[in-house]
């Protein structure tokens, strides 16, 4: 099959689309763009491959498998099993790294202790992957480096607390190893990862075993012609792409929320560290554009540090401020000054629930000053980025929205992460028809 | 840190009702006090300035009213201001341009912008873009103080000021009509220097941020008005039962423009501080005595500016005195120390400083300074820095 | 085969003759500043007085007049920012008091100061004998030199310029500025020089100003042309560093700007683009207005994110900042203290902003830009203040592209490349999207 792929490094997370062809969504992945861009874009790019196989496979199994009403279970453990096998195999690499790192000489006193505990650890982080990766459960993120890292993190602290090695001396060799560990990919080929998934799915939901696996065989080794790459997003200058498959994200975002919502003239995304403010024609082209300054003032990070500051998770800070009754007027967007002003309000006898609501109307009214310099709002309108996930900013940003300009479609898509690398991979596609067209 | 016992007593009732008007004045964002003033005639006309000063005479004596444009404060929440500047320029150009695209300056006929700095410079400019078809004057006041000079082009600037707020009223200004001013302004003048005098003398009669609230209500009221309000407040706290509290006396320097929030000047005086002499609202006592009521009107307004005014950074420092007028200022109102406080961004308050600094250092005059911004919402640090430097003064007599 | 051969050789050809040119204007315009920087550590020496002034409104025919030479910290603080050695010298100034918030110019100098005012070229720079204030759209330069005089313990010698807040020059304006310079400036230089003001001289200074003006005004201009042989940006801040600097009034800047003209013209006959840190742009792909001042110590880094792009400044505000001459204003002979007033009120930054508008507005049509871009720096709120409404208001009027970046004059801390190569990128990339829907 012959596809395109837009790649999205962002400063967070990267994102990669696949379309085909006649430029349908296929495929799609994520993951953390950790510290290097390089592998983040292989990853995320590996990641939106299998997932269009996982699509092919689906629609495969579902024509000629015959599996009647097991088919949904069976798909469901059978991709939870890929991604025990995936996070195991990251997980013996962290094993190996770590095991090497107490061959070091500053591991001489303890080093018994140390590959007794880590002993321990591993097999406890394995257990519970093992119950995390249960078909149907909800994991707490798909990235290794959170799931590893809070349950290395929990088991160092029981086996330091039972006598073991002291807890900084565990951690320190997770932090050490977990870099490089992120850096290399998978080494077993898709077709191996799926054999084994496979193993894992429990005989009741086989169905005729040797038909699958040679279902499983074959699509695991269709051929894909990715024709051409395109990237975009912060980290687009460090991709080892050539100039004219690297896209700025400006001009991605407002095509792909053209291609999400075709009704679309402004654009608003707030990701981690920068805030965008996109005005866009009837086709998708950028006719006018404002990002944030030098600081990170009102953008998603701000939210980050609110919640750190209250030792909640971030998911957690939107519904909390649903909860508001008052509305609380929070002057200072910056982050250095978030956590004194949110103290100074405590303090003051505010309530959590209305300071935080107060706060996301605070970055939502930086985002309005971005708006209006890039020429306003004009329907209809899309919201994008981490933040458009957050209902109060989404409320906030409704009120405020309309409060200055009027009714006004308010577009958010659930799956907005991707809208800069929908974007990147329909210039992809849009590059290889000029050229056809041209020869 | 010191703990500040706060002052629990019941406000006196004669202050109460006072402090509540000027307190409504403050909040008066959509100028209410000037359209009723100026629905009591239909052609009565508003005048606008913004910081640091104008000569307010010439506008009366115009028949309008001069009103003072300082900003929003903490009141104001930015929706569309922000959009015009970019984040190192300071706050007051963003609640004056957030009061004015949405219409909340609508009861003023035109605006003068004075020559304070560049920020206020150019938002003439954009006042001129925003509000197309209002009378928008730059303000250009003197920076050669030899009368045949600048004193000439200033009384230039003030005829052309006269002649367009004149063609807005109908009203030719005569230099009786602008004798009559200057008698008015002199008779407010003298009220506030009492004001002072009497907060410098006890000045826990006259906490900071009511004489704060007492001067700022000027910047809206018609001028015997005022000047009644504020022998009104006078009477009242002299007649009160307010007691001294073991505080420092400081004199404040760097907030002639973007204006503080009242609850930083509260939270100033809780940590230990009373204000004795401070350069809130400059432009209501930027020149303190009186100006001139015989011969030339004109001459003697140009006169009291080239003359009469006292060290402000946004008039040139033609002699070097800043640094010894400052020291001076200090002994004549016996203060234990300075707080430089200036807003954040403020090229002329913050370019000062380091000069004003090393005056008060040659004088071993103990001092203190922060940043703040018209819209602070967040007073512990300032809490601690003021209460630390009262009580290192009340321990050792130096911070 | 032939004819491949003929094109390689006459794109050599081209090259060839860009760095000729190159070499000779530019070989030129470095010996005047060197010379200018050389005979300001030897003044003292020779027995030469020294006047402190700000480049826009600068009096150089008038100081010339009095045998004084000028030195302008602005410069000073330019070149260094360019030598990587501001951002020392702002640490200083900042641990010495000054705050965060100010502009860098101004840290830069007082930096220098405290480190033993050594010069852009290594040279020690001479203690002033006056500071001239001539304070031409800029509130910052009068608390300059009250610190500087602080420093010094010199008089001062305060020129008011009023500021064309109603977009133009009164009679009034200007009869203030002619009779300061007639009772205050003239008779303090005369005081300080112990010479006597030469109205012939300065006439004939003033004749020569207008020529080499008329010739820059030539240069400037010729980025009409397409391709433009000039970057009126990049290249123009060396362009007018001699005109706006000790040069005005000189035989040798009416020499240099004929020079430059003729190089210029010969460019553009020859459809050559403008020459870049690495040789002539072969492919002129944008083509912008900038207004802003450039970034002094990320410069080459900063006007390669253009050329790198095919971007060519053809006009921009910046090079106005000492003189505004290409409205037609020209010193004159014939009113000599009527010109230098008009002169100094003149200058960019003493515009009221409506009127920056106009002439901005005016630059994208006359010069055929592509879009305009902003660069707004930190440091100098006269330039800055209102630059989102100017953004704004071009858009509106023009319907041309506008972009905006942020950075400083001279402070390190203030540039990050990959942010403003992020906001460029994207803005070229939307002018070329826009050009394709077309």
């Amino acid at each position: 099959m012959e596809c395109l792929i837009g790649i999205d490094l962002g400063s967070t997370t990267t994102k990669a689309v696949v379309l085909d062809g006649e430029g349908r969504l296929v495929g799609r992945g994520i993951t953390n763009s950790r510290s290097n861009y390089d592998v983040a874009a292989k990853v995320a790019k590996s990641e939106a491959l299998i997932n269009v196989r996982f699509e092919m496979l689906k629609r495969a199994l579902r024509e000629e498998a015959r599996l009647g009403e097991t088919l949904a279970s069976f798909e469901a453990s059978l991709l939870a099993g890929y991604r025990l096998e995936c996070f195991l195999g990251s997980l013996r690499r962290l094993e190996a790294h770590c095991r090497r790192d107490l061959e070091n000489a500053r591991f001489e006193d303890d080093r018994p202790a140390m590959q007794e505990a880590l002993q321990r650890i591993f097999a406890g982080v394995e257990a519970s992957a093992r119950r995390v990766f249960e078909p149907g459960s909800v994991a707490r993120s798909d990235f290794f480096r959170d799931l590893a890292g809070s349950s290395y993190v929990e088991l160092a602290a029981q086996v330091a607390r039972a006598g073991g090695p002291s807890f900084d001396r565990l951690v320190g060799v997770y932090d050490r190893n977990i870099i490089p560990v992120e850096n290399e990919t998978e080494t077993r080929s898709f077709e191996e990862l799926l054999l084994e998934a496979f193993a894992h799915v429990p005989a009741p939901l086989r169905g005729d075993e040797r038909a699958i696996e040679r279902l499983l065989r074959e699509v695991s080794t269709r051929n894909f012609e990715v024709v051409r790459t395109v990237g975009t997003g912060y980290g687009r200058v460090r991709l080892p792409f050539p100039k004219d498959c690297i896209r700025s994200e400006i001009l991605c975002h407002g095509l792909g929320a053209h291609l999400m919502f075709p009704a679309t003239r402004t654009v608003l995304d707030i990701g981690g560290q920068d805030t965008k403010a996109i005005q866009i024609d009837d086709q998708g082209v950028v006719t006018s554009f404002q990002m944030n300054d030098r600081c990170a003032a009102g953008c998603g990070r701000y939210l980050g540090y609110i919640a750190d500051e209250m030792n909640i998770g971030l998911h957690e800070l939107g519904p909390m401020a649903m909860q508001a009754r008052r509305r609380v007027k929070i002057n200072s967007t910056c982050t250095v000054f978030a956590g004194a002003e949110f103290r100074d309000r405590l303090a003051a006898g505010q309530s959590r629930e209305d300071i935080v609501a107060g706060l996301h109307r605070a970055i939502i009214l930086r985002a309005m000053s971005l708006l209006a310099r890039s020429g306003g709002i004009a329907n209809e309108f899309t919201f994008t980025g981490g933040v458009a996930k957050n209902p109060a900013a989404v409320r906030a940003l409704r009120e405020v929205a309309e409060e200055n300009y009027g009714k006004l479609t308010l577009n958010i898509a659930p799956d907005s992460i991707y809208t800069g690398a929908i974007g990147a991979a329909t210039f992809a596609l849009r590059d290889v028809l000029a050229a056809a067209r041209q020869s | 840190m010191s703990i500040v016992v706060e002052q629990k007593e019941a406000l006196d009732a004669r202050i109460a009702p006072l402090l509540a008007r000027a307190q409504a004045l403050y909040e008066d964002l959509d100028l209410r006090a000037v359209q009723a003033w100026k629905s009591e005639d239909p052609s009565r006309r508003a005048i606008g300035f913004l910081p640091v000063y104008a000569p307010r005479e010439v506008v009366h004596a115009a028949g309008a009213l001069p009103v003072g444009i300082v900003g929003g404060g903490d009141q104001v929440e930015i929706v569309r201001g922000d959009s015009y500047f970019q984040s190192y320029i300071c706050h007051l150009p963003r609640s004056v341009v957030e009061l004015a695209v949405s219409g909340r300056l609508a009861p003023l006929d035109g605006f003068l912008f004075p020559s304070t700095c560049d920020v206020i410079r150019n938002l003439s400019g954009m006042f001129q873009i925003l509000l197309p078809g209002k009378f928008v004057h730059y303000l250009d006041l003197p920076q050669n103080f030899d009368r045949r000079l600048g004193g000439e082009f200033y009384q230039h600037e003030m005829r052309t000021v006269a002649r367009e707020v004149g063609k807005l009223t109908g009203i030719e200004v005569s230099d009786e009509r602008l004798r009559a001013s200057i008698v008015a302004w002199n008779a407010n003048r003298a009220a506030l220097r009492e004001l002072r005098a009497l907060r410098s003398e006890r000045p826990w009669l006259v906490p900071t941020a009511e004489h704060y609230l007492v001067l700022r209500a000027g910047y809206l009221l018609p001028v015997e008005e005022h000047t009644r309000f504020v022998r009104d407040y006078l009477a009242a706290v002299r007649a009160s039962a307010r007691h001294p509290l073991d505080n420092i006396r400081v004199l404040v320097r760097g907030a002639f423009c973007e204006q503080p929030p009242v609850a930083l000047l509260r939270t100033l005086e809780r940590a230990g501080c009373y204000v004795v002499d401070d350069d809130f609202l400059q432009g209501a006592h930027l020149i303190p005595n009186d100006v001139r009521e015989d011969g030339d009107p004109w001459e003697a307004l140009s006169d009291a500016f080239l003359h009469g005014t006292v060290p402000t950074a946004s008039i040139y420092d033609e002699k070097a005195e800043k640094g010894d007028a400052l020291v001076r200022r200090v002994r004549e109102q016996r203060v234990d120390g300075v707080i430089l406080m200036a807003p954040s961004f403020c090229d002329p308050a913050l370019l000062d400083q380091p000069m004003l600094q090393a005056a008060l250092e040659k004088a071993k005059i103990p001092f203190t300074s922060f940043k703040y911004a018209e819209d602070t919402g967040q007073f512990q640090v300032i809490r601690e820095q003021a209460g630390t430097f009262a009580d290192a003064i009340k321990l050792w007599g130096s911070a | 085969m032939s004819t491949t051969f003929v094109n390689l050789s006459s794109a050599e050809e081209r090259r060839a003759a860009a760095n000729a040119i190159k070499d000779q204007s530019q070989e030129r315009q470095k010996e005047l500043i060197a010379g200018y920087f050389s005979s300001l550590a030897q003044a003292k020496a020779n027995g030469k007085k020294v006047i402190y002034t700000f480049v826009p409104g600068n009096l150089t025919e008038l100081i010339a007049n009095f045998d004084l030479l000028p030195v302008l910290p602005e410069i000073n603080a330019l070149q260094n920012g360019m030598r990587g050695r501001t951002g020392d010298f702002i640490h200083l100034a900042e641990k010495g008091g000054h705050s965060e918030d100010v502009c860098t110019y101004v840290k830069a100098d007082i930096g220098m100061l405290r480190s033993g005012n050594v010069g852009p070229t290594g040279e020690p720079l001479p203690k002033p004998d006056a500071l001239l204030l001539s304070y031409t759209g800029c509130f910052t330069f009068l608390k300059w030199f009250e610190l500087l005089r602080a420093e010094y313990d010199c008089p001062v010698i305060m020129l008011h310029t009023p500021y064309q807040g109603s977009g133009q020059i009164t009679p009034a304006m200007r009869e203030y500025v002619v009779k300061q310079l007639r009772e205050v400036v003239i008779p303090k230089l005369e005081e300080i020089s112990g010479k006597r003001y030469d109205e012939e001289k300065l006439k004939a200074a003033l004749a020569r100003s207008a020529r080499a003006e008329e010739d820059l005004v030539g240069v400037l201009e010729s980025a009409k042309c397409k391709p433009s042989p000039i970057d009126a940006y990049f290249g123009g801040v060396y362009y007018i560093g001699p005109i706006f600097t000790a040069f005005r009034g000189t035989q040798e800047a009416v020499d240099y700007y004929q020079l430059l003209r003729r190089e210029v013209e010969e460019r553009a006959a020859k459809k050559l683009g403008p020459v870049t840190p690495e040789g002539a742009l072969e492919h002129e792909r944008y083509r912008l207005v900038v207004e802003g001042p450039p970034n002094w110590t990320s410069f080459r880094e900063f006007w390669k994110m253009f050329y790198g792009e095919g971007a060519v400044v053809v006009a921009s505000s910046y090079t106005k900042v000492g003189g505004l001459y290409d409205r037609g204003f020209r010193h004159d002979a014939s009113r000599p203290l009527e010109s230098l007033a008009d002169y100094c009120m003149g200058c960019y930054t003493n515009l009221s902003l409506p009127d920056r508008i106009d002439l901005l507005a005016r630059y994208i049509e006359d010069y055929e830009a592509d879009g305009f871009l902003i660069n707004s720096v930190k440091s100098c709120n006269s330039f800055s203040s209102g630059q989102l409404l100017i953004l704004r208001e071009l858009e509106r009027r023009t319907g041309r592209a506008g972009g905006f970046i942020e950075s400083d004059l001279v402070d390190p801390r203030y540039f990050s490349a990959a942010n403003i190569k992020n906001r460029l990128e994207s803005y070229f990339q939307m002018i070329e999207a826009k050009r394709q829907r077309v």
